[in-house]
């Protein structure tokens, strides 16, 4: 069955096939032809965002809330190079992403005609695959081509390369029943033999742990996982890109790990005799100095991504799967273990250690002298407020580890935020993705001042859209991260990390000039009923200016290229973990 | 660090190339050597690439390759097992008073003669790295005017075949059933993802 169209229309049938009904975008030049369709899809949602970055990161967003693939649109040359950032944060985050760009025509390509790049070439190394496509009859093959890399296996982007003229011919419209994909077969069955072996491991160790990352969300392994570490009260501990994954109210969850990781998910971790990883990559933001990190440790490592495994960390038992499968079969062989052996290991005494380091050392933080409102009283009364069933986006700073630290986090795929590339500017863009694909949903992005000054024109996209985010702009003044470094390592020398943010911009007048409810708030005591104001509103997005203490930093903090037993629980202040400690 | 010859098996796609020498730079790796050319399958290219690298690296560039789409299969051929060649040309100074000499290690090196001038004589040799260099050592002395070298090939011995088996479709998901569990359940595990390395010819150098 085929009918004639144009290379635009096959275009727009085809995302129809695959299911899409939101496309993040903005026309121009050579994708033009492709919009012309888009006025009379049915099924397809164009929301006209106002930087191509910020369509890349609203794919992004609702990708991650909703697990779909996201879409974003650009055309040539500069619109294509704007969406670089976003598709590079997809790939280090594995977000099953779409990327269409127009390009000029066949003729012109090489000629370095007007609003030529080469998006093909540029986006190789950030790309889980690309295509140029300038034959129209490789039109619809080449979408559901990039659906099924951007979604299978490991999640990451596809970028899709449309030429204007091979948009512009005319074509037999038909949507493929087989994909010609000789070289990529991801393997999500986990060998049983591996399995097998992690759970002789497990039942043989004393103090493990479950390392758990971002793969299990992107799995949905959540109630597997859980169904894991209840079975024999195995510890968990959950990355910044895995927060969710286990209820942090979860008895076993011990925190996050990592250079601001918590002193009980640290210390699981370096103290552990088995790491049970599954779908983390040791991180250099986990592992802090790789040659100590979890010294004693055997290793299990399960990732989709044969690659992950054994690149920082030589891995014990390799099991190559889908953390979803991978953790049933483990249940499995688990049981099975038990059954074989009569007897059922205990890791008893190792729990113990960890609940006492975790009730001595809880998350906390000081409220500033000088009575300034401090970031994390607003953050966590944000999410008290707010509660788990918001989905919660962040930027990338000290706003983020704080918002890592002190939201609720119950559930997964509440929690959006850039681990990987570390996109300064990303919340706004996402939380605005997350609202569309989760209408529902209460969407807050948690921001800096530095952040929201990246991205916040996405506000008039809302705005004009009808997608009412909340925005919390933790405006301290300062690229509050850098702030904290030269505190802490340039001997408190301020070298262009003030932003002067309480007098320009004027963030409320900013939101309001967007078309958001824009207010303020600088005083503990008007803080709930600020966030109660803008969880009131509920037709248009709401901006709140925190205007914070300056100086708080974030704790525990272990220092760039040290052993995460150096962890600080504050300026100077190293737990006690000691022998009898841990 | 140790050599190793990969054979990569490509599909016939623009910008392959690109892809795998690429990938190879920025994962901080050098080539030592590569070739590429068309199979007898005309949707198959072979890369044959030579680095020089450890085992540990070795097998994350591997893998890493094979996360290429375009990559159909990758196997690394072990010297002993292999015939390696390269084909060498080289325009050697040669006069009335040299010019014996110069044909005597052409002769001895089974290399042919492929261009005469008065002053120079143009050599053309094939062999595995080794026997090229060690010509090349007794060429120096004359003089060595211009050199173009290709780069290696090679192929397992024996009878089998790593090019059975590259090409099978995958199944499309249907339409509108896009959600956050893939709609196709992936085949079986390929050779190229197998735990275990497979048995010869070469080993299968992913895991």
């Amino acid at each position: 069955m085929s009918e004639q169209l144009t290379g635009a229309q096959a275009l727009i049938r085809a995302l129809e096939h695959a299911g899409v009904d939101t496309v993040f975008g903005i026309p121009g030049g050579a994708i033009l032809p492709a919009y012309d369709p888009m006025l009379d899809s049915t099924q397809i949602r164009h929301i006209l965002v106002r930087h191509e970055q910020g369509a890349g990161h609203a794919a992004q967003g609702y990708a991650a809330a909703s697990g779909k693939v996201g879409v974003c649109m650009a055309t040539s040359g500069p619109g294509a190079t704007n969406l670089v950032t976003p598709i590079a944060d997809a790939y280090m985050d594995s977000v099953p992403l779409v990327a269409i760009t127009g390009q000029v025509a066949s003729a012109a390509i090489g000629t370095d005609a007007f609003q030529e790049a080469d998006i093909r070439g540029i986006t190789m190394p950030i790309t889980k695959h690309n295509f140029l496509v300038n034959d129209p009859n490789d039109i619809a093959s080449t979408i559901a081509e990039a659906f099924h890399i951007a979604s299978t296996g490991r999640p990451g982007p596809v970028l899709v390369d449309v030429t204007k003229d091979a948009m512009q011919a005319k074509v037999d419209f038909q949507w493929p029943t087989e994909l010609s994909l000789p070289g990529y077969r991801p393997v999500t069955r986990p060998h049983p033999k591996q399995v097998r072996e992690a759970a002789r491991l497990i039942t043989a160790a004393e103090k493990p742990v479950l390392y758990v990352g971002g793969g299990v969300i992107r799995a949905e392994a959540e109630q597997e996982l859980k169904e894991l570490a209840e079975l024999l009260g195995i510890p968990v501990v959950t990355t910044l890109m895995a927060r969710g994954a286990l209820p942090d109210t979860h008895e076993l969850h011990f925190g996050m790990p990592g250079m601001h990781g918590s002193v009980s998910a640290v210390g699981a971790l370096q103290r552990s005799d088995l790491l049970i990883t599954l779908g983390a990559r040791f991180d250099d933001r986990v592992t802090g100095k790789l040659d100590s990190f979890a010294p004693e440790a055997k290793v299990i490592h399960a990732d989709i991504d044969p690659a992950e495994i054994g690149k920082n960390r030589a891995a014990d038992v390799p099991i190559v799967g889908d953390c979803k499968e991978v953790i049933t079969d483990l249940i499995a062989a688990l049981r099975t273990e038990i059954a074989n052996s009569g007897r059922t290991p205990s890791y008893e005494t190792w729990r113990h250690q960890l609940e006492a380091v975790r009730a001595k050392y809880p998350l906390g933080f000081d409220e500033p002298e000088d009575g300034t409102l401090s970031p994390q009283h607003v953050i966590q009364r944000i999410g008290q407020i707010a509660g788990p069933d918001a989905i919660y986006t962040a930027g990338v700073g000290q706003h983020q580890m704080w918002s890592a630290h002190f939201l609720p986090f119950e559930k997964p795929r509440h929690w959006l935020n850039s681990g990987g590339l570390g996109t300064m500017g990303y919340s706004v863009p996402a939380a605005m993705g997350a609202k569309t694909a989760m209408p529902d949903k209460t969407v807050w992005a948690i921001d800096g001042d530095g952040c929201f000054q990246m991205t916040n024109q996405e506000l008039v996209t809302c705005a004009l859209e009808g997608i009412p985010i909340k925005v919390a702009v933790i405006n301290n003044q300062s690229l509050g991260m850098v702030r904290q470094w030269q505190t802490l390592f340039y001997d408190k020398r301020y070298s262009n990390t003030d932003l002067h943010s309480t007098r320009i911009p004027d963030f409320a007048k900013l939101a309001e000039a967007m078309g958001c409810v824009g207010l303020r708030c600088s005083d503990k005591a008007s803080v709930d009923a600020t966030i109660d104001k803008a969880m009131s509103v509920t037709d248009q997005p709401v901006v709140v200016d925190f205007v914070v203490h300056r100086d708080a930093m974030v704790w525990p903090m272990v220092a760039a290229g040290v052993s995460n037993d150096e962890i600080q629980i504050a300026r100077d202040m190293a737990p006690k973990w000691d022998g009898e400690e841990l | 660090m140790s050599k190793h010859t990969l054979s990569i098996l490509v599909e016939n796609k623009h910008g392959v190339l690109a892809r795998v020498a690429a990938l190879i730079s920025r994962r901080g790796f050098n080539i030592d050597s590569l070739a590429v050319g068309p199979t007898e399958h005309p949707e198959v290219s072979r890369m044959t690439i030579a680095v020089s690298v450890d085992e540990q690296p070795l097998e994350q560039i591997t893998k890493q390759l094979n996360k290429l789409v375009n990559v159909i299969k990758i196997v690394e051929l072990e010297p002993t097992q292999t015939v390696q060649r390269e084909l060498l040309l080289v325009k050697v100074k040669a006069d009335t008073l040299t010019r014996g000499q110069v044909l005597e290690t052409v002769q001895l090196f089974r290399a042919k003669v492929v261009d005469v001038a008065p002053d120079a004589i143009t050599i053309e040799a094939t062999g595995n790295p080794e026997k090229l260099e060690a010509m090349l050592r007794v060429l120096e002395p004359f003089g060595v005017r211009e050199l173009v070298q290709s780069g290696m090939v090679a192929i397992g011995r024996g009878s089998r075949s790593i090019s059975d088996r590259t090409l099978r479709p995958v199944p499309v998901p249907p339409p509108h059933v896009q959600s956050g569990t893939p709609a196709v359940q992936a085949q079986p595990p390929a050779e190229r993802h197998h735990p275990v390395p497979a048995p010869p010819p070469g080993r299968t150098a992913a895991r």
